[in-house]
């Protein structure tokens, strides 16, 4: 496909998403109390799409990402929450 | 068009969404043993468990004309508790020789723990002992990237696993390439959330090939879209990938690393 035909396909929903994560950044900002480690990943993750590097959505992926390569000692219940959180423990 | 669902928990599922898959050109489905949304309290709760997957859910599903195959394990998300996996592994031979049972899954990982690790070795070498295709779970989000290298690199060090009969489920950008550099298949799972978007999928196709790839719906008791398989198709078709582009990827991919199973049959076979 042409990036003419990518962008008929995709532009309107695109644009529609950055509108809702420019919503997201100012509610949590107009909101009272500290960001945390979420907010903090999803900042570094933001900068990845305006470096230019052609693998955007790995570069956001991976920064969110645990980057230690060892099993924790145990298992503190079932979910994820979508950023790493650095513990004294790892 | 025809497509092959190679992962969808039907035992989640309401009667309709068979009637839905098959409308949309089904022609089989496969389901991975995995977490019900709650701790089972005994393994007999998975025995029972294994009996609905090998037992019920094909009926419910020939009722349909639609085959219907399963994976056995203990999921990643119950594999903290050391003593309750022994027990379920136990179990577990005696299902194997069921015609339906098509290997060892979704095993994996959840969190990244020592326990979990433990338990995923133990399945890997049951595989191994009875000769099972493997299918792996990879966890979310934040735990995914670290999770699917540790998976990758266990299974790899088990000589006795040939890297072609295991599909690594769940691939995102960040770990597609580790996994079809390892010489196994990936899964690209359609979920929203927490997993892959349409968009995404086809995009991972056009950046890393067709080869050995698959794309499924994952549909359980979450939001999810048992669908997602034949709407992915349908965008394909919108990226200007042609019918034979698209019947690879939704459906010879996914019979050709089944049908290394010899149990695996499509019902015009
Ligand atoms: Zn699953």
């Amino acid at each position: 496909m042409t990036r003419r035909q990518i962008l008929d396909l995709y532009f309107m929903d695109a644009r529609w998403k950055l509108i809702d994560l420019a919503a997201f950044i100012d509610r949590v900002e107009r909101a009272e109390g500290e960001e945390d480690f979420r907010m903090q990943a999803f900042r570094t993750a933001l900068l990845e799409l305006s470096k230019g590097n052609k693998e955007r959505a790995k570069q956001v992926l991976l920064a969110f990402s645990d980057p230690t390569t060892q099993p924790i000692a145990k298992a503190m219940g079932k979910g994820a929450v979508g950023a790493y959180k650095k513990t004294d423990s790892n | 068009m025809r497509y092959i669902e190679p992962h969808a928990h039907m035992v989640s599922r309401v009667t309709d969404d068979y009637l839905q898959m098959l409308t949309a050109g089904c022609a089989a489905i496969c389901e991975p043993a995995f977490w019900a949304g709650f701790d089972r309290s005994s393994a007999d709760g998975f025995y029972d468990y294994f009996c609905q997957l090998t037992e019920h859910e094909p009926k419910r599903a020939a009722k349909f004309g639609l085959p219907h195959f399963c994976w056995l394990c203990i999921n990643p998300k119950e594999s903290e508790n050391l003593e309750l996996a022994n027990d379920v592994l136990t179990l577990i031979p005696q299902f194997l020789e069921r015609p339906t049972v098509l290997g060892i899954g979704e095993i994996g990982l959840n969190k990244n723990s020592r326990n979990e690790m433990t338990v995923l070795e133990k399945h890997v070498d049951l595989a191994a002992r009875h000769n099972q295709l493997i299918l792996v779970h990879t966890p979310h989000l934040e735990d995914k990237l670290k999770g699917t290298r540790l998976i990758v690199d266990l299974i790899k060090s088990d000589q006795r696993i040939q890297p072609g009969r295991v599909i690594i489920d769940h691939v995102e950008e960040h770990t597609v390439q580790l996994v079809l550099d390892a010489g196994m298949w990936a899964g690209m799972t359609l979920y929203p959330e927490s997993k892959c978007s349409p968009a995404r999928a086809i995009d991972m196709v056009e950046m890393y090939g067709n080869e050995r790839i698959w794309m499924n719906c994952a549909c359980d008791w979450g939001v999810s879209d048992p669908l997602a398989v034949p709407k992915t198709a349908l965008e394909m078709r919108k990226r200007g990938h042609n019918a034979a582009a698209i019947d690879k990827l939704v459906y010879q991919n996914p019979l050709r690393f089944l049908s290394q199973c010899p149990k695996f049959k499509l019902a015009e076979q």
